[in-house]
This record gives structure tokens, C-alpha cells and sequence, in this order.
């Protein structure tokens, strides 16, 4: 359901009209997964924050559910101990015990029956004690094997569908390993659950950067305009880490750079920094732009990866002046391991806006700083004015969305220094969200449960669009797995990436980490 | 956290907001990082004799803080104005910027406040919406700012300043009336209670019971009155009802009738004050046709629900919202200062048909 449909829902209610927060139906809220780190670091949390800020509906239900056995007892006190760890503020006291009382546990292993009709049992309980039937949502917090076997045993169960009621399924990255795996996945999810009730989630789009960056685009004027082939040159999305793989070894040693942030953040903040302008800010309006953009990227052929993807490797450096050991010296990782942990990627998108334009992309791992930005580079003045040394400050206009550490845009300008010379140099205008609006963003996984419960898909990915998305990235994915000779590219952790990566700019640098 | 200080007896606006330049720019100078906050101005002017109690609620306003705060302190017969300039700001982290906000105080006395807009006006920052608060309601001053604030922030429970419920719903009107936005933390402490309401009737279960009301019974703190007419104000203006004037009972309870713009029979509309340690509202109770009620009561992390219906046993739970506090309510007024409320309007004309 969208957010039109969520109003017109709600248009029989006089009461509504004008309320900056719309009303949710009661849920029942099933986590599968629920003894998992997202569900102890996030969700809890997030469940609580909603909670604390008076964001639930009127009834709400929490059922755990995983493969530990346990008493509800049990798992509320883990729960609760979650949420003393990761809320973003300290609980209060009253909320929190209300909010365990309404929590439940399930213990079960995912392919097992009597799991689903414990599960139904408990729904249909909760109904009836509540006096009005629940809308469900089953958040699948489970690694992605698990996906098609909670979504068949629901709906083999009859839990896929409800009277008087919505039934959701939340699904966490990753969907799908490559192309094909993803079809598969969607192909085994829909087989029960139509694509409307089905919210996959990247808590990227769930940050309300990503979601200003829709709204620099579409609710000003000043850069629509420019915002083409005819003034831009080129474009640089960046997201460096300086941190290392951690204890991920075993999770990342499979998925590399490019699964990890390339194929899904990486790729829709380009979609929604490209997209042409939605007729409306809902659900599917806002998905058909997206996906048409990204579907008007050409994937390489097998034999034009070496040119336009880079991959790498941190090798021994210092990072924040200390010594750090190389990727394939973390613990958990192969000696001869040929996982990337930088990926850079020279991309075009084949439309009437943007035909021409190079769009670079990079990440990595172990890098000089945290930063997450795209840096839209426009084309020079076409006459230059200012001759010989007083010209040598005049540099192409940019404009730079920061969406790490800080959010900002900054606009780059000529300006003159002053003195008795026209003399010019780049100065920056900048402007910082956390200065203008003084509050506290909620976290990601807030605003995502919230929509999820209103049943509006808007900052969700769509079948088609996982599918859009995997296609640019598998051929890139195939060329690398086949290429099991030539050395991996190495660059010193605390440095800001391969010099390989160069060669992908056509003369151009890298911006400055 | 970093905080520059100047202070200045027998000053000039001038020198107050040269001084602020030059206290952003040796902050800005001990760390690069610090750069000033830019979202609103906050002008409060306060009597003397309370500055003390404005303070703390202005620290407690939280994380929604204007970027600019002048407090007028007014003194009857002082002549001379002093000026106080604070820059603070918390510590940058994880290589990011750090947020500095201005805080400035001047003491003055009442003569100026006819002219206050001459001393003000130099110190807001002009490109930002300036809000003014002014609890003790000092209309002179109130009167001289007007051409220059964009939102008024008022507190209409505020049985001190305001000759009763009916006067200070008209001077709501009255401001309304006089192209700045209102936002009233009378109306503010009614939020949960407006989304709890419409989030009930929003529950197919309780299809078609709105229009079937008939008696509306509100529970108030002592000095909470116009909370609780606003709130039926905004039942009546959402609902099409016409209510009537307020009929005093024992005790300090009152009750009004409204009648349904589309006819049919009337509902009754009751208020009752209650013991409570915070303000606002302690309990509303819908009923309807057919046995059916619902309640809301205070309780703490929230609200309880009681709900009766015909031939159903009676259901109790939890509504979870951690109470805001009286720091927490006016930081939602900073807040609301950014956005509009298109239903207070017509929620606050309701209300004053109740004291006609």
C-alpha cells in the first residue's frame, strides 16, 4: 500500500487531516532472527525509539522468533538489555517495561512446521485479545538462504495473507549474491507474498540525507538547470572507510566491495542523484524513475571490465598513526585471498540527460578518512577572461553533497582576493543540515519500521529494481571471479586507494579523500 | 564544549552584535570546526524577577535549540541596558563540525519596550525566521516586535497573564489575526492526545462510531483549561459540531452542548479539573451510541486506554509516549516555529465559542 493509498485509508477519519504524524494500524511485529545482531544493534532499538516518541499504534505486538530456546522471559531480557546498549537515547523506565510486557518468543527452526503454526496460533491470539485484528509484519533478520524457506513455510501456512488485515515481509540486503541468485530469490519470495506486501530494505535510502538529497534536487530550482550533459563533466561518488573489515572476515571474504556498498548504496544514490523528477513522491512513481535510470546504464561486456572496474586490496600501512596490518593479515582471511576490499567504477548513463557524462564510483576499505560524498564537477566557463597567473585560481564550478560525517552541500565558486589584482581562487559556500535544523535525525531503521507498518514502500527496493541493479554490477562480478591470475592491485590501508584506479578518469584526478 | 563570553554594562544593540561577530570568530578561530548554527532566532522577552525560572526552561528546551536566543530582562525603572554575549558549542566528533549557538541577554527597562523592535532588530539574524516569546506578557513589547517576528509563541493555559480562558483564546485570535504564525504550548500539550484520538478512530473496528458520539468528557490540571477547550475546539472544528458557551458547575467543572453542523442529536461536552503535578491534560472519555466508550488517562511511559463496548468484556492497555516535560514542550514550540499546523486555527475559533 502507498502512501495514497494510506490516505485515502485514512480519509474517512476526519481526525487525521493535519496531523504531522498519520496514524498506523495495530501490528503484530514478527522477527525472524530476533536472537541476531541487527535485531539486538537495530531493531530492538528502533522499536523502542518509536515507542518512546509515541510513533506506535495503538496496539502492538512482538513476537521473537529464533532457533535458541528460550522463555518469553528470556528473551525480553535480552531485549531489554539491547535496548539499554543501543538506543539512541536512555530508555525511560515506564515505556520500556510496557513495551517488553507486549514481547513474545517463539523458538523454532525456520523449516519447521510446527514453527509456523505456533506462529499462527499466536497471531490469532493476539487478535482476539486485542479485540481487532493485527496487521503482520514478518521482518526476515535472518541470513539470505533462509529468505525463500520463511516465505514458503508462511505462506504454505496460510500466514501470507490475513482477513481485515495487511500482511508485510521486510527483507534485509543481501537479495541475492549475483543476477541470477536474485532472480531466484525474488522468483521464491513471490511465490507466496505479492510484490506490494514484499519491503526490501537498504537502510541507506532509510537516512535522511539520502532522502534530502531527493529534496535538493526536486525542491529547488537553482540546480535543475545545470543539472545535464550540457554543464556537467563529471561526477564522483565516493564512500571511503578508514576502518578495516573487523570480525566480518567470514562474511566479507565472500561478498568484496563491490556486493557490499557498490551494487546496492552505491548504485541508488547515482539512481537518485540521475533519475529525472517523480510526478509525485510515491511509492512506484518514485521506483519507475529509478529503474529506468538504471536500466539506461549499458553493463560491460565481459571483455570491457578491465577498463572501466578497478579492484584492490589494503595492503600494510599506517592508519591514524598507528600500524596496520594488510587484508590478507586480518584473521579469518585466506593468505591468498583475491576478495576486493576497494572497487572503483567508471559508469555511463545512456539517456537524452546524461549521454557522455562519466560517473565514477568508488570504495574502499582502510582508506585515508570516512567520507561519503558525490562531487558533481560542472564543465569549465567557456571563455576565460582572467589571462595568464591572475586565471590559474579559476577552477570548474562543483557542487558537493556530503553525506559522511556531516551532511552538507558545499558550492564550490571563483571569487576574487582581495587586493589591487584580479586574482581569483575557489572558495566553498557551504551549507550543513546539522546546523540549519538543530535536532537529532532518528535513525534509519525508525523511519523503515515506521513505513513499513504505514505500508509505504516509497524508500524500499523493488523486484525490478534489485534486478536493474544486479545486472550492471554481474558482469563486472563474472570478470573478476574468471581472472584468477593476474595479481590484485594493493594499496597501503591509510592511503586513498590504488593508483590503478587513476587510469579509469581519463585524465582527470580523484577528489581528495 | 567550548563557550566565549563578553559582557558590557550601559551598551548599544551595535556593540552587542559586534561583539557576537567577534565571539564566532575567536571560536571559530580556537577550532575550525565550530561553525554557527542557523535556524532560527528565539527573542524572549521575561520580567526580571523570573529570569531565573526562563533560564532553566531555556536549557531544557533540548535538541531542538534555536541558533540565536536574546532574552530581554525587564526591570520597571531601570534606565541604563545591559548586554551579556555567550558562544557555545559541543565538541566536533568523528571529524565532523561541531554546532555553536549564540545566546544573548539584555537587561532594560520598561520604558524601552514601546521601542524594543530598534534594539532587537540589529542583533536577530535577518536572513533566519525570528520566533518571540513572551511569558509574562508584555504587550508593549509584544506590540514593537510584531513587524519583525515571523512566528509567536504563546502559552494560552497560562492563567497568570490571561484574564481568564476566554481572553487569552482572543488574544490567540487576535495574533492570528495579525499575519504571524501562532504556536500555542496550550495546544502543543494536546498532541498525543489529537493523534491518539484519530489513530483510534482510524481502526476499522471502530467504523462509523465517530459520527455517533455523545458526550465528551475532558479531565484538566488545574490551570489547564484552554488545553482542554482547545482540544474539544478541535473535535468540533474536525467534526462538524457548533459548541456553546460554557456553563460554570461545582468545583470548577463546566459543561457546554454542541450542536452537529448536519443535524442530529447533540453532544454533551464536560470539563473537570483534576489533581496533577504537570500540565496539561490527565484524561479524555468518548462515548458513544450502543454502550460503546473509550478513555485515555495520563499514567507514566504513556497513556491507559480504556475501551467498553456492548457485549464485549472491558480492555485496558498501554498508549507508550515518554512524557516531554515542560522543557520538552517548549523545545516542540522552537520546532513547530519551522512548520505550520493548518488545524489550530479553526480548533482555537471552536474553542472560543465556549466562552461567548
Amino acid at each position: 500500500m502507498s502512501v495514497v493509498d494510506v490516505d485515502l485509508e485514512m480519509a474517512g477519519n476526519p481526525l487525521v487531516a493535519g496531523l504531522e504524524r498519520v496514524p498506523v494500524r495495530s501490528t503484530a511485529i514478527a522477527i525472524f532472527g530476533a536472537m541476531g545482531d541487527l535485531a539486538s544493534r537495530k531493531l530492538l532499538p528502533a522499536i523502542y525509539n518509536l515507542a518512546h516518541e509515541g510513533g506506535l499504534p495503538e496496539r502492538i505486538a512482538l513476537i521473537g522468533i529464533s532457533r535458541a530456546k528460550m522463555t518469553d522471559e528470556d528473551f525480553r531480557a535480552r531485549a531489554r538489555e539491547s535496548i539499554d546498549r543501543f538506543s539512541r537515547r536512555r530508555p525511560d523506565p515506564d515505556v520500556l517495561e510496557g513495551l517488553l510486557a507486549n514481547m513474545q518468543y517463539i523458538s523454532g527452526t525456520f523449516d519447521d512446521d510446527g514453527l509456523y503454526t505456533r506462529l499462527g496460533d499466536a497471531l490469532t491470539a493476539l487478535d482476539a485479545g486485542f479485540g481487532t485484528p493485527l496487521n503482520r509484519v514478518f521482518y526476515l533478520s535472518t541470513a539470505p538462504e533462509f529468505f525463500p524457506v520463511i516465505t514458503g513455510r508462511l505462506g504454505e501456512a496460510g500466514l501470507n495473507e490475513a482477513q481485515d488485515a495487511e500482511v508485510r515481509a521486510v527483507i534485509e540486503k543481501p537479495i541475492g549474491y549475483d543476477l541470477a541468485s536474485a532472480q531466484a530469490q525474488n522468483a521464491a519470495v513471490l511465490e507466496y507474498f505479492d510484490e506490494s506486501q514484499v519491503f526490501r530494505i537498504d537502510h541507506y535510502l532509510g537516512k535522511e540525507t539520502v532522502q534530502n538529497l531527493m529534496a535538493l534536487r526536486f525542491a529547488n530550482a537553482l540546480f535543475e538547470p545545470v543539472w545535464n550533459r550540457n554543464f556537467i563533466d563529471n561526477v564522483q561518488i565516493t564512500a571511503a572507510e578508514d576502518i578495516g573489515i573487523g570480525t566480518r572476515a567470514g562474511y566479507y571474504e565472500g561478498a568484496g566491495a563491490l556486493r557490499d556498498l557498490v551494487q546496492n548504496h552505491m548504485l541508488q544514490l547515482l539512481a537518485l542523484l540521475t533519475m529525472e523528477p517523480p510526478t509525485a513522491f510515491e511509492a512506484n512513481r518514485l521506483r519507475d524513475e529509478k529503474v529506468k535510470v538504471l536500466e539506461a546504464i549499458s553493463p560491460p561486456a565481459l571483455d570491457e571490465v578491465a577498463e572501466m572496474a578497478v579492484r584492490a586490496q589494503y595492503g600494510p600501512g599506517v592508519v591514524s598513526g598507528s600500524e596496520s596490518v594488510g587484508y590478507r593479515d586480518e584473521p579469518g582471511v585466506a593468505p591468498d585471498s583475491r576478495t576486493e576490499t576497494y572497487a572503483a567504477l567508471r559508469l555511463y548513463v545512456n539517456n537524452w540527460r546524461w549521454a557522455g557524462v562519466p560517473f565514477y564510483l568508488r570504495t574502499g576499505k582502510r582508506m585515508t578518512r570516512k567520507q561519503t560524498e558525490i562531487a558533481v564537477t560542472l564543465r569549465p566557463v567557456p571563455h576565460m577572461a582572467f589571462q595568464g597567473a591572475d586565471s590559474a585560481g579559476v577552477k570548474p564550478n562543483q557542487i558537493i553533497l556530503t553525506l559522511q560525517p556531516d551532511e552538507a552541500v558545499t558550492v564550490s565558486l571563483g571569487a576574487k582576493v582581495p587586493g589591487t589584482k584580479m586574482q581569483i581562487r575557489p572558495v566553498n559556500m557551504e551549507f550543513h543540515y546539522g546546523t540549519a535544523f538543530v535536532s537529532e535525525s532518528p535513525e534509519a531503521y525508525e523511519r523503515l519500521i515506521l513505513d513499513v507498518m504505514r505500508g509505504d514502500a516509497t524508500l524500499f527496493t523493488r523486484d525490478d529494481e534489485v534486478v536493474a541493479l544486479w545486472r550492471i554490477i554481474d558482469p563486472i562480478l563474472a570478470a573478476w571471479a574468471a581472472d584468477t591470475s593476474s595479481p590484485v592491485p594493493q594499496y597501503p590501508a591509510g592511503s586513498a586507494g590504488p593508483v590503478e584506479a587513476e587510469a579509469l578518469l581519463d585524465g582527470r584526478s580523484w577528489r581528495r579523500l | 564544549m567550548s563557550e566565549e563570553r563578553w559582557a558590557e554594562r550601559d551598551t548599544t544593540p551595535e556593540r552587542i552584535e559586534a561583539a557576537l561577530r567577534e565571539l564566532l570568530r575567536e571560536s571559530h578561530a580556537v577550532d575550525a570546526t565550530l561553525v554557527p548554527a542557523r535556524v532560527l532566532n528565539l527573542v524572549v522577552v521575561a520580567d526580571r524577577e523570573w529570569r531565573g525560572e526562563v533560564v532553566n526552561r531555556l536549557e531544557r528546551v533540548g535538541r531542538f535549540h534555536p541558533s540565536r536566543t536574546i532574552l530581554c530582562t525587564v526591570e520597571d525603572d531601570r534606565r541604563e541596558i545591559d548586554g551579556y554575549a555567550t558562544v557555545s558549542g559541543d565538541d566536533s566528533h568523528d571529524g565532523g563540525i561541531g554546532v555553536l549557538r549564540e545566546s544573548v541577554e539584555i537587561a532594560l527597562g520598561a520604558s524601552r519596550l514601546s521601542r524594543l523592535d530598534t534594539i532587537i532588530d540589529p542583533i536577530v539574524i535577518s536572513e533566519l525566521p525570528t520566533v518571540l516569546w513572551s511569558p509574562h506578557s508584555r504587550d508593549e513589547a509584544v506590540q514593537a516586535l510584531l513587524p519583525i517576528v515571523d512566528v509567536i509563541l504563546i502559552d494560552t493555559d497560562d492563567p497568570v497573564y490571561f484574564d481568564g480562558p476566554g481572553a487569552a483564546l482572543a488574544r490567540a485570535a487576535e495574533l492570528l489575526d495579525s499575519n504571524v504564525d501562532v504556536v500555542d504550548l496550550a495546544w502543543l500539550r494536546t498532541i498525543a492526545w489529537r493523534e491518539r484520538l484519530a489513530g483510534s478512530f482510524s481502526d476499522p473496528v471502530r467504523d462509523g462510531l465517530l459520527d455517533g458520539l455523545k458526550r465528551i468528557y475532558v479531565r484538566h490540571h488545574h490551570g489547564s483549561i484552554v488545553s482542554a477547550l482547545l482540544l474539544t475546539g478541535w473535535l468540533s472544528s474536525r467534526l462538524g459540531w457548533i459548541p456553546s458557551e460554557l456553563v460554570p458547575g461545582a468545583g470548577g467543572a463546566s459543561q457546554a452542548a454542541a450542536v452537529r453542523s448536519g443535524g442530529g442529536p447533540s453532544v454533551s461536552i464536560e470539563f473537570d479539573p483534576v489533581d496533577q503535578a504537570i500540565r496539561g491534560l490527565a484524561g479524555v472519555t468518548v462515548t458513544g451510541s450502543a454502550g460503546f466508550s473509550l478513555s485515555f488517562d495520563r499514567a507514566p511511559g504513556g497513556l491507559i486506554a480504556h475501551e467498553q463496548s456492548a457485549g464485549a468484556k472491558p480492555r485496558e492497555w498501554q498508549l507508550f509516549g515518554a512524557s516531554r516535560g515542560e522543557g520538552g514542550i517548549l523545545g516542540e514550540g522552537v520546532r513547530q516555529a519551522l512548520i505550520r499546523d493548518p488545524t489550530y486555527g479553526p480548533a482555537l475559533q471552536a474553542a472560543r465559542s465556549f466562552s461567548r
